[in-house]
């Protein structure tokens, strides 16, 4: 049987109830799962020998801005034996969102959901050492949620005055 | 002047400026140093803020600051459309600039369900291995610029200003190019480019002959790189490291063999791998690409086809200028396309190709808009970067310089 | 071939001191590159055996600002580094001069977004613009002329009774 249809057996047969949704566009495998089934199921997928999806490639989120559940984290996941990269993704509905981190899983998500962190406010519990990535430490908002404007706002970004 | 008035008018660190007269060599030998290694240095790569702390001139820990370039490339792509994009990820890996956006252009591609012609992918393969060539040669020179050996730098910059002419001739411009288009490129290459190409290349490789014998005789730069900055194979997995510096310790994974994208699955070349995983062995990667490259160079130079360089696809592609302005469905599909965008369907996809400097991924997700909804740009340095923290460790502040250097981060595309 | 070539009897010349110093001044202006992304790379290739930025002087490109009389900010300024910038060019001592590279520093050039200067007269005071994304390297050395030339028609008396930024207070 060729690999998604293996992972798709592995994976249902211990995770079937947690799994909200599964997706095939332009052949990328995709699972939606419940939010707070993530670390384990990250677990699963690592350790499996017949998975081993050992490197995490990408933390990010997305913010649809008028569906009840605002945020939506997505995780790609890479197996070497395989060769097969894997879609995760988990959906956020309370507010201020927050979701458990993976980095005790996969050490390479540290920096990725530090951005996620300051580009949208998703605050991932168990994370060792959650700080802004790119704005300064000081500032306020969290820039790619839809309701920041492009252009900013401004004063919140403070400027040397040109003394002449 | 602000600062500094604010600096001696503030009484607690008044106090402490003043009180703080008797520093004694207790202080240096029981307590620790930390240090700014600030965002303007000459041999960070970049606008790189790194925090050091040392004991005495070891490093025992290090933390890097990004930020300090950070444009807001992913805010900006979603208000504006897929075309409007191309230009700004030329300024994303800023050495070597073709290959973003072939990587980009094949993202969209792959959403939309485009398929280019056969010659406008050679033309994409010939570009992006000469930017891999024209990247390998800044990472280079650069790295032993900091190292110490200054020649290094002119040498491979006029190696670097070759390529550029030739980018002159095909795209119009030294180097931000924007070169590609959603369903092919801009515009075909004429023969006189593929006999620079082929000249060039018999000037490249005894210019690289010469280079080595400059370098690796010579005692203190194999002395400054062996043996430093050693990234053992599971931690470059599990930190994320890609690129060179994923295959210089060890792991044989390159985009182009694993999901061969464009027509690498017809040309045959190596893949060159290090198991020391030193600074030493990830220089040499960066020299046995540029010999790969070349290999590969001249093979797309004897296969590739005639045809056309834009795919034929009316509502999603531009038609040719010289259309729009003679004919009526030309320049009304054009219209459409430039102010209502193309429309992929609702759906997201991840594509990647290798880069020079590792695997640069595009996530996009579309709402069937002209516009993306969301798009995510995995840069390659940014996971090198992480890996900073974990090789530093124990090194002497001079070792810290070599390895920044043989990570080779940009920080266009660690800051996006 | 210089002076020496046009001398027809014994050296003596007049001139004002005025000339002597603005001619050393600018004949031999030291640029500190401030490189922060894409315009960057174009700078060291308006250094490179190419188009050699050597022969009008700037031989040493310093990266100190302490030892510099040219600042030239190529790349985008964001207001994260900005304060980074203005403190630099405060620790240059006077006379000198900036150069605003490119797009980006002119105006802020394609990025209209939230983090980006639009422009680094905001802060800084700039004597020649460049044009270009990024401006090509005979477009840089056209900007250096310029400078030169600038600095050609200054008189030696209008850089005195200026103290360094820093030393303001202290001497106070």
């Amino acid at each position: 049987m060729n690999t998604k249809e293996l992972i798709i057996e592995k994976v249902k047969e211990k995770f079937g109830e947690s799994i909200e949704e599964i997706s095939d566009f332009r052949d990328d495998l995709c699972f939606t799962i419940k939010r707070d089934q993530i670390v384990t199921f990250g677990k699963f997928l690592k350790e499996d020998p017949d998975l081993q999806f050992i490197m995490c490639k990408d933390v990010t989120a997305i913010d649809w801005a008028t569906r009840k559940n605002r945020f939506t984290t997505v995780y790609h996941i890479y197996s070497f034996k395989l060769n097969y990269t894997l879609r995760l993704k988990s959906n956020i509905d309370d507010d201020p969102p927050t979701i458990e981190s993976v980095s005790p899983v996969w050490p390479s998500a540290n920096w990725y959901e530090r951005e996620t962190w300051d580009m949208y406010g998703i605050k991932f519990i168990n994370h060792p050492d959650l700080r802004r990535m790119y704005m300064p430490e000081g500032f306020e908002h969290h820039p790619l949620r839809k309701d920041f404007p492009v252009l900013g706002i401004p004063g919140s970004l403070p400027l040397p005055r040109k003394a002449d | 002047m602000d600062r500094i008035s604010q600096i001696y008018n503030d009484e607690k660190l008044l106090k402490k400026l003043h009180d703080d007269r008797d520093i004694t060599i207790e202080d240096v030998l029981e307590n620790e140093m930390v240090i700014n290694m600030g965002p303007q240095h000459p041999a960070t790569h970049g606008v790189l803020r790194l925090v050091l702390r040392l004991d005495g001139e070891t490093v025992t820990g290090i933390v890097p600051e990004l930020g300090y370039l950070h444009r807001g490339y992913e805010k900006m792509a979603e208000n504006m459309s897929y075309i409007e994009f191309i230009p700004h990820t030329d300024r994303l890996d800023y050495t070597g600039t073709m290959c973003n956006n072939v990587g980009y252009v094949l993202a969209v591609e792959k959403l939309a369900g485009i398929e280019a012609p056969k010659r406008a992918q050679y033309i994409r393969m010939i570009v992006s291995e000469l930017s891999r060539i024209a990247a390998h040669m800044v990472a280079i020179g650069t790295y032993a610029m900091d190292v110490g050996a200054v020649t290094m730098v002119m040498w491979t910059f006029r190696e670097r200003e070759k390529i550029n002419s030739i980018f002159d001739r095909i795209a119009g411009a030294r180097f931000t190019t924007s070169y590609t288009r959603i369903g092919g490129v801009a515009s075909d290459i004429d023969d006189q480019s593929i006999s620079e190409i082929a000249k060039f290349l018999s000037e490249l490789e005894p210019a690289l002959v010469e280079m080595d014998k400059l370098l690796l005789s010579n005692r203190i730069f194999i002395d400054r790189l062996e043996g430093i900055g050693i990234l053992p194979k599971e931690d470059a997995i599990a930190l994320g490291v890609t690129g060179p510096n994923l295959r210089a310790s060890g792991v044989e994974y390159d985009v182009r063999r694993a999901k061969p994208y464009l027509f690498y699955n017809e040309i045959d070349f190596k893949i060159p791998t290090f198991t020391q995983g030193d600074c030493l062995a990830r220089y040499f990667q960066r020299g046995d690409e540029v010999r790969e490259s070349i290999k590969i160079l001249r093979q797309c130079l004897d296969k590739i086809p005639n045809g056309e360089v834009i795919a034929n696809s009316p509502k999603k592609v531009l038609p040719h200028k010289t259309e729009i302005y003679s004919k009526m469905e030309e320049l009304i599909h054009d219209f459409m396309i430039i102010n209502f965008g193309i429309n992929p369907p609702v759906g997201d996809t991840f594509f990647s190709v290798e880069n020079p400097k590792g695997e640069l991924g595009f996530y996009i997700v579309s709402n069937g808009s002209g516009q993306p909804w969301k798009l995510k740009i995995h840069s390659p340095s940014f996971c090198n970067l992480q890996a900073l923290s974990q090789l530093c460790k124990g090194a002497m502040v001079s070792d810290v310089i070599a390895i920044i250097g043989s990570l080779d981060p940009v920080m266009g595309e660690a800051d996006k | 071939m210089g002076l020496e070539a046009v001398l027809q009897k014994d050296g003596f010349f007049t001139t004002t001191i005025d000339a002597i110093v603005a001619w050393s001044r600018r004949s031999s202006v030291w640029p500190m590159p401030m490189g922060i992304s894409c315009c960057a790379i174009e700078m060291i290739a308006a250094a490179d055996p190419k188009y050699d930025i050597a022969r009008f002087g700037s031989e040493v490109m310093r990266f100190s600002p302490r030892q510099s009389d040219l600042m030239i900010v190529a790349g985008t300024v964001t207001y994260k580094m900005a304060q980074v910038v203005r403190r630099i060019y405060d620790q240059m001592p006077e006379p000198k001069w900036v150069i605003a590279m490119g797009a980006c520093t002119s105006s802020g050039g394609m990025y209209r977004s939230y983090s980006v200067v639009q422009g680094i007269d905001q802060f800084l005071p700039v004597d020649v613009y460049t044009a270009g994304c990024p401006p090509r390297p005979e477009n840089l050395l056209n900007a250096l002329m310029t400078i030169q030339e600038k600095i050609g028609k200054t008189k030696a008396r209008d850089f005195q009774n200026r103290s360094l930024a820093e030393l303001e207070h202290s001497q106070n």
